[in-house]
């Protein structure tokens, strides 16, 4: 049974590798970073997979430190790559 | 193999079949709006799924209450980053419009 899970982070590796292709072609920086925010819910997945496929229960608390850690990348990606006037003032 | 395992291999199974539809999504659609879309449909409901089928794996209730805590904080997640990546796309179009 625990085979099933670990076929399924495997398929769930492999939409991670065929969405590292949006990133090297991504043409503006914010394609970019939506799919580093894919990867970071699919490695989240991953992570709960492989909890279950191998009886780790830390691996859980893996996952929420993903999560956790995605919410901040994007928050401090939108701050650095603000434009000029925030809010569309002129 | 019981009734729940079977469940379970079902909902991984639709969770994964959203992940592959994310990704396909992100790599198809034209502008960067809608792979937003395409990112949330991933987010919400392919982890949501997959959580679903663990729980029906698992059944014991710790581990159940843990696991729809951490898809409760991808769903919140997503939808705030989601938000300021689309307030961000809509700056940058407001910037320099003749680039669209």
């Amino acid at each position: 049974m625990h085979h099933f899970y670990l076929l399924m982070a495997m398929f769930l590796f492999l939409t991670i590798l065929a969405g590292l292709l949006r990133v090297f072609i991504g043409p503006t920086k914010a394609d970019r970073m939506l799919a580093a925010q894919l990867f970071t819910t699919t490695g989240t997945a991953i992570c709960l997979l492989l909890a279950e496929a191998l009886q780790l229960d830390g691996v859980r608390d893996t996952a929420l430190v993903f999560v956790i850690l995605s919410i901040m990348a994007v928050a401090a990606f939108v701050r650095r790559l603000e434009p000029k006037n925030p809010g569309g003032e002129p | 193999m019981t009734i729940w395992n079977i469940f379970s291999i079902l909902f991984c199974l639709a969770g994964g079949a959203f992940f592959l539809a994310g990704v396909v999504g992100m790599l198809r659609f034209p502008d960067a709006m809608s792979r937003l879309h395409a990112l949330t449909k991933a987010d919400n409901l392919g982890l949501g799924f997959i959580v679903v089928g663990l729980c029906l794996r698992s059944l014991v209730v710790p581990v159940i209450i843990k696991l729809l805590l951490i898809w409760l904080t991808v769903l919140l997640a997503s939808s705030t980053a989601c938000f300021l990546v689309g307030n961000y796309i809509l700056q940058e179009a407001e910037e320099k419009p003749q680039e669209n």
